[in-house]
């Protein structure tokens, strides 16, 4: 009975290893490579929409080819349009698909086309290069005692050529959280594209209601926001924004 | 003695077995090709298989398809999501479904070669098969712009190179030209009989052509005002010059089938003109104005459950119903008989505005309002659908009510507690409760047992009908300047919904048509690709959270912001000795479920093409948003 028992024992040992050698063998490694950097004009990052559930935020992608069916790895970007990636060491080509962003992707010298060839080796900073419609150069906020916070903008056409498209209005958001876009606000202002006279000086306002989130909080209780200005260009589905900027009340 | 009977037995069986179709037993749970082409009546079950492929993006055995685009609330927690997000994804509405295409391409194929069928019953299987691929075309086009358009089996040689299997995106234009072109071929062989509503006919060709050729037109004429929605190669977008072209097609369509006169309006019910609106849907025998509709039989395993799913939680056969409440969007569309756009009068000054009976807020209006809508105050099924949200307390401008169906509760001065609440709600968070005041009727079945699970409903999905092909036609008409003639078939339909007072030509426009279509397709399945194909989903669907006042403001105008789905809650005036008590008042709400507001980018004109699909052919061009 006992020769049994050892028997048992060994065969389940046996198993066990079996067990931990194929775990080794089937796993790669996890991806470690960092791919950093930001989305850019001429040094200054695009402010984008903040990535969230992202539906409708904007993204690169990246494509390795050489293994099987192509499909690419889509790298969203932050709202101060930095982006981050783990990824293996390799040769990837990078390209901002032409419906993403308010910006137009650049010829690459090497390329001669908008796909920016990729090398990784080790961890790499990168900052992308691109030509936006429109850039804001200044948002000033301000906040009065009235919980009504006003921003004066000013606003640069950057692509003037045949490729220029329109302002279709100009946005004043303002959020609870350091999180603000067109889907994250508690109040905001417009103006129309049409009903702006200067583009160097535009002026919006926003009233922030007293109750925040169905009366959980209010103006109240919170006496500082975070606001941002967004330009929607025509027929561009992305805005472009401003810094996000901290606004106390009081 | 044993061992011969043993060997009898085994030399018995080794005789037998070595009978000749030893190996070659047909098989019994398939049928052969020849088998299935050998009978009409099996060719014709083939045939059923491919009706039921059909596509629909909204349609009555998917209420919550209903519930994505404001036209109404989804009272179901599972689906509240539909209105707590923002953004439609890129790929929402995708199709591509080759596979059903190949099935089609196959059955043509092989009944085109079958010896056994008579040439009648083959010719009109046929026409059937290539009708079902026109109105699959027409809805991947509507989605994705040009596809590939494929006419034959296509069959891999295994020589590794699948490069002849590889076809690219036809232009857009050129898949709805082979659209209307099958249809112009196959309503020659189609019988041209009114009755046949479940199948294929000529009539539904012609529909399907007005249609079809009206999206074509309103695509080329407004594309221009979304210019970011194209592709050089003409995969997306038809040229500007292109439109009165289509609108001729579709006018000639359309008036085909009204010359025709093999159809008319649903008019069965005169003395109820909104009884008579609700039972166009349901009434499935001699229906004048149904053109083509899915069927659906009891007992035989093709049922629908929308009535149980929708039924009024009050007096629901089940435990369950309610589940799509029609907002007050969509209530406020309907105008007044004397043709005006007019909110719902709530105040009275800086007082409430009261009604004797719970109805009168909805009186004078378009016959539809209470034809599509179950209203708070009406019935169903006989009895009362009880939809109000509690009472209203004057003296202490209080609100008495509960968090259950049908709640208990002790008003002011009683010593007892009683009902406070309809037992179809309102109730605000609460499934399956009347959350904006409403429930669905259009396509609710009145017979008993519809809203049992172990039963269910046979009534149809219309398709086309008639109605709608007067407002092809409107359409047509307008677009082609002819706004006389556009007139006369708007007011056919609008003296059907009660008004009478018609229209006169100069009163028609472009944003008269759209409201016209809003408020008498309702829940058929049109909003969605009806604002792509006029250019102003991105405007109506703009991501702004919208108040009562913009609804109210924005009744006639076609590109008024519409993002979240508002209620109207009925209460009871408890104020016992004083002329107002047990009278009636409104109350606007938001459904707290309702978060975000929806936006339509222009990206979502054109569903994504998947990845998957592009690696597997190199030639098939990315959508604009890709």
């Amino acid at each position: 009975m006992k020769k049994y028992r050892f028997l048992y024992y060994l065969s389940f040992m046996g198993l066990l290893s079996f067990g931990m050698s194929s775990c080794q063998k089937d796993n790669f490694d996890a991806p470690t490579t960092k791919f950093t950097g930001h989305l850019v004009y001429q040094g200054k990052p695009i402010q984008l929409k903040n990535t969230g559930d992202q539906t409708g935020a904007v993204y690169f992608e990246l494509w390795q080819p050489g293994y099987g069916k192509s499909g690419a790895i889509d790298v969203y970007l932050n709202q101060d349009g930095s982006f981050s990636a783990l990824l293996f060491n390799g040769d990837y080509r990078l390209v901002i698909p032409t419906s993403q962003g308010p910006f137009i992707s650049l010829e690459n010298d090497q390329t001669h086309s908008d796909t920016i060839p990729l090398s990784l080796h080790g961890n790499t900073n990168m900052d992308i290069e691109v030509l936006p419609y429109y850039m804001v150069d200044k948002a000033d906020f301000s906040a009065g005692a009235d919980s009504v916070v006003t921003v004066s903008a000013s606003i640069s056409k950057i692509i003037k050529d045949n490729r220029a498209k329109d302002i279709e209005s100009v946005n004043l958001y303002v959020n609870r959280t350091s999180f603000v876009d067109e889907d994250n606000r508690i109040a905001g202002g417009t103006i129309g594209g049409g009903d702006i006279t200067d583009l160097t000086n535009i002026k919006l306002a926003a009233k922030i209601p007293a109750d925040i989130s169905g009366g959980n909080i209010g103006v109240a209780d919170q006496d500082y926001f975070y606001a941002r200005v967004g330009v929607k260009i025509a027929g561009e589905d992305d805005q472009i924004y401003s810094e996000i900027v901290k606004v106390n009340l009081k | 003695m044993k061992k011969i009977y043993i060997i009898a037995i085994a030399a018995s069986l080794w005789a037998s077995g070595c009978s000749k179709d030893f190996l070659t037993n047909d098989p019994t749970s398939i049928l052969t090709t020849d088998q299935v082409f050998g009978s009409k009546e099996l060719a014709f079950s083939a045939l059923a298989d491919l009706y039921k492929g059909y596509v629909d993006l909204q349609t009555i055995t998917n209420w919550a398809g209903f519930a994505a685009f404001d036209e109404a609330f989804p009272s179901e927690a599972g689906n509240y999501k539909l209105v707590q997000q923002t953004d439609y994804p890129y790929n929402s509405w995708g199709l591509w479904n080759y596979d059903y295409i190949r099935h089609i391409n196959i059955y043509i194929e092989r009944c085109k070669g079958s010896k056994a069928l008579a040439d009648e019953d083959k010719e009109r299987f046929v026409a059937e098969a290539r009708f079902l691929r026109a109105a699959n075309y027409f809805e991947m086009v509507k989605r994705m712009g040009g596809v590939p358009i494929i006419t034959e089996p296509l069959t891999y040689d295994y020589s590794g190179d699948p490069s002849y299997l590889q076809h690219a995106r036809a232009k857009e234009s050129e898949v709805y030209d082979f659209v209307l072109a099958e249809l112009d071929t196959v309503q020659q062989i189609l019988p041209d009989n009114a009755s046949v509503q479940d199948r294929a006919s000529k009539g539904a060709c012609l529909a399907m052509q007005a249609r079809a050729a009206l999206y074509a037109a309103s695509i080329a004429k407004y594309g221009a005002t979304t210019p970011s929605v194209s592709l050089p190669g003409g995969e997306v977008g038809i040229a500007a010059s292109e439109a009165n072209k289509y609108y001729e097609i579709s006018r000639n369509a359309s008036l085909a089938l009204v010359k025709s006169g093999k159809y008319s309006l649903y008019m069965k019910k005169p003395d109820d003109l909104a009884e008579n609106f609700a039972a166009l849907f349901y009434d499935k025998s001699n229906n004048p104005e149904v053109i083509f509709a899915q069927n659906f039989q009891l007992k035989s395993g093709t049922i629908q459950g929308w009535t149980l799913s929708n039924q009024p939680r009050a007096i629901a056969e089940e435990a369950q119903g309610g589940r799509l409440n029609p907002s007050l969007n969509l209530a406020l569309k309907y105008e007044t008989l004397d043709n005006k756009y007019k909110p719902f009068v709530l105040k009275n000054g800086s007082d409430y505005a009261y009604y004797d009976q719970e109805m009168d807020i909805f009186k004078d209006r378009d016959a539809r309002l209470a034809g599509t809508f179950i209203l708070p105050g009406s019935q169903f099924k006989g009895k009362d659908v009880d939809i109000w949200a509690g009472y209203y307390v004057p003296d202490s401008n209080k609100f008495v009510t509960s968090n259950v169906f049908g709640g208990l509760a002790q008003l002011p001065d009683r010593d007892y507690k009683e009902k406070v609440v309809g037992a179809s709600g309102p109730i605000d968070g609460l499934e399956f409760g009347a959350q904006t005041g409403f429930y669905v009727r259009k396509f609710m079945d009145p017979a008993t047992g519809s809203g049992q699970i172990g039963t269910q409903s046979e009534v149809w999905w219309v398709r086309y009908r008639y109605g709608e092909v007067l407002l092809n036609l409107a359409e047509a008409e307008f677009e082609l300047d002819n706004k006389d003639s556009a007139a006369l078939f708007l007011n056919m339909i609008r003296k059907r919904a009660g008004f009478t007072k018609d229209l006169t030509p100069t009163e028609i426009t472009l944003d008269r048509i759209i409201h016209e279509r809003r408020v008498e397709l309702a829940f058929e399945g049109h909003e969605l690709f009806d604002n792509k194909r006029w250019r102003i989903a991105h405007k109506v669907w703009n991501g702004d959270k919208i108040t009562i006042t913009d609804l109210e403001k924005g009744i006639g105008t076609a590109t008024a912001p519409n993002t979240m789905p508002y209620g109207l809650w009925p209460y009871k005036i408890y104020s016992p000795g004083k002329t107002n008590d047990g009278k009636w008042i409104y109350r606007v709400v938001k459904p707290s479920e309702v978060t975000a507001a929806h936006r339509f980018q222009t990206g979502n004109y054109y569903s994504t093409i998947d990845q998957g699909i592009i690696s597997n052919n190199p030639k098939i061009i990315k959508n604009p948003n890709q």
